[in-house]
């Protein structure tokens, strides 16, 4: 029963980081339909932006609290520097190409990122743990578990509560809902689809940043933090339905949770069972379990 | 003009293979990597023609590399021909790619787009899985491999690069001839259309589901054949050969070269070893930075790979 039970909570809070890079992903996806190769790269420059700031922050000696705030600040200015950049200095050149070219220009600028990681922070690991024991334990189902962790999972949830309400509430969520229900209409009806790309590829860069810089307490910062990461956040949002927001919620609970039983019960298929799951998902409904029906182009 | 070229191309072999015998070692070395890797591209030369991109080629070009080696000591059988001969390795590795294509093929064959891309690289990445936890097949380190005969005949000491080279250039050769005719073929041919629109291909009273499938065993054994080839060459494997990165790599060499020729992909295998090799050695961390700018650069300006270069030429003469 105790096993049961932390398989769970491993689960979830794995989903829980999962679900915060995999939404930026599919944010992205939805509304520009590119397929973000560089999500991954984007993921772990934010990493690596929280583990410096954190690290140069303790050797400050400065409040062990205000960390916190630091994690999200980095997730920010990552956002902030790397998303514009990207979008302007390149993508803007490439809408309207096919879907598949834009996969691999994002694997092009994946490619140069991981050379441009490694060449300001070198080969070595890097680490920021001390914001995750800064908080205590807490005792769930009999086993001790960090607030971290906890707190984790709720940031989680208020991204994609948040998400979620800014889309259907606001202004300015229903015009990027029109833009993914029909660029061309939308750009007629005076909406300026440019700026909503802009707007959505600087938040989905923040989201993956957020997702890195929120593990960086978890794990040690390496190089090949980007790449592993990047077809674990394809499978989530494949899953779940390429450019749904629940789909990528329920892609992530089914990875989280898959990959922690494997661990638990079967640490030898650990591995491929998300693929495996994935591949069944995709044999069962090609595009995902929260998908649209799609009219067949002639 | 047809013999001619089929004259001219003979002689091109001729003179590779008489030529490599006075190649440096590691120039034959580099030659057996790019063409064996050469053919993997060519087989998403053939995916591309149909519109289709394929992430996971890792997985049989990987297949090609361990099929042989592993059949026998799965079945733990003693060290036959299949184990150690230069021209049977590859071969098993392109058959057992090719019907493990078969079988993946009748799901994939369904898929378009991204989502034959992402499906693609979904196997690929169970391979890998796969491969890493198992204990027999060496884990995550791999293991050795090594041949001793090439076509039946034993091979004396010192002359192992040379027959490796010699295989590698004939089996390409034969490929390439292969798939000349292939796309010269009233189905080769319906590939582009394909790739233009689906459904004018059914109307015409072809089934593109069987041409795609069809297509992707293809491009399986000639990946499988490629690995085998290139196992034999760096005489180790591991899992990393039907990692994602690997099957990206492919990807950026079949964009390089192009979908103009079959030819292409072996040309731009060649540059991509070559600048690979060299970059490596000086700039071991800028490495893929220069790959990403220089993949950017030919999207933008040569959408049709290199080998628009030479068409271009030829047109404008």
């Amino acid at each position: 029963m105790a096993g049961l039970v932390s398989v769970l909570i491993d689960g979830i809070v794995y989903s829980s980081y999962l679900f915060i890079i995999a939404v930026g992903l599919t944010l992205i996806y939805g509304v520009m339909k590119i397929l973000n190769m560089a999500h991954g790269s984007l993921y772990a420059l934010g990493a690596y932006v929280a583990a410096t700031l954190v690290g140069a922050w303790f050797n400050g000696g400065l409040n062990p609290y205000g960390s916190f705030a630091l994690l999200a600040l980095s997730a920010i200015a990552v956002g902030l520097v790397a998303g514009p950049l990207i979008e302007r200095g390149l993508l803007r050149f490439m809408y309207g190409k096919d879907e598949i070219v834009l996969v691999l220009v994002t694997y092009s600028v994946f490619l140069i990122l991981e050379d441009v990681i490694t060449l300001i922070w070198g080969v070595e690991s890097y680490s920021a743990y001390q914001p995750y024991g800064l908080l205590g334990n807490i005792d769930l189902g009999g086993l001790p578990y960090t607030v971290y962790d906890v707190l984790l999972v709720i940031v989680a949830i208020l991204v994609g509560v948040a998400l979620t309400l800014v889309l259907t509430r606001t202004r300015h969520g229903k015009l990027l809902l029109a833009v993914i229900h029909d660029r061309e209409v939308s750009a007629a009806m005076g909406i300026n689809v440019g700026r909503v790309y802009f707007v959505t590829f600087t938040l989905g860069t923040m989201l993956a940043a957020l997702g890195g810089a929120l593990i960086a307490p978890k794990v040690s910062v390496v190089p090949a933090m980007g790449v592993e990461v990047i077809v674990l956040a394809f499978a989530v949002v494949v899953i779940g339905g390429l450019g749904s927001l629940p789909g990528a919620a329920l892609g992530a609970v089914i990875v989280g949770l898959v990959r922690s039983a494997a661990v638990h019960y079967w640490p030898e298929v650990e591995l491929f069972s998300i693929y495996l799951v994935m591949a069944l998902v995709l044999i069962a409904r090609p595009r995902g379990l929260f998908s649209t029906a799609e009219a067949r182009k002639i | 003009m047809k013999l001619n070229r089929a004259l001219a191309l003979a002689a091109l072999i001729a003179v590779v293979l008489v030529g490599g015998r006075w190649l440096p070692g590691w120039a034959q070395s580099l030659m057996i990597l790019a063409l064996g890797k050469g053919l993997v591209v060519l087989g998403l030369l053939l995916l591309m023609r149909c519109g289709l991109v394929s992430f996971g080629q890792g997985l049989y070009y990987a297949l090609g590399a361990y099929a042989a080696v592993s059949m026998t000591r799965i079945a733990g059988l003693p060290e036959t021909l299949l184990s150690s001969d230069a021209v049977v390795m590859p071969l098993a590795g392109g058959l057992v790619a090719g019907v493990i294509a078969f079988v993946l093929g009748v799901l994939l064959a369904a898929y378009r787009g991204i989502f034959f891309a992402m499906l693609s690289l979904a196997f690929s990445m169970i391979l890998y899985g796969l491969l890493i936890k198992s204990s027999l097949l060496g884990s995550s380190d791999g293991f050795n491999i090594a041949f001793t005969s090439a076509a039946g005949f034993p091979l004396p000491a010192g002359s192992h690069l040379y027959a490796l080279f010699v295989v590698t250039v004939v089996l390409v050769a034969l490929a390439l001839y292969g798939t000349h005719r292939f796309l010269r073929s009233h189905t080769g041919r319906l590939g582009p259309a394909i790739r233009d629109n689906e459904l004018r291909v059914e109307y015409m009273g072809a089934s593109v589901r069987r041409l795609v499938h069809l297509n992707y065993v293809l491009a399986a054994v000639l990946s499988g054949i490629g690995g085998g080839l290139v196992a034999l060459s760096i005489r180790h494997i591991d899992p990393d050969l039907a990692y994602w990165t690997t099957s990206g790599e492919f990807v950026f060499v079949a964009i390089l070269s192009g979908t103009g020729n079959v030819i292409a992909p072996f040309l731009g295998s060649l540059v991509f070893e070559w600048i690979k090799s060299i970059a490596y050695q000086y700039t071991p961390y800028t490495w893929q930075l220069v790959l990403g700018t220089a993949m950017l650069l030919v999207i933008m300006f040569l959408p049709s790979g290199l080998w628009s270069l030479f068409t271009r030429r030829r047109k404008g003469a």
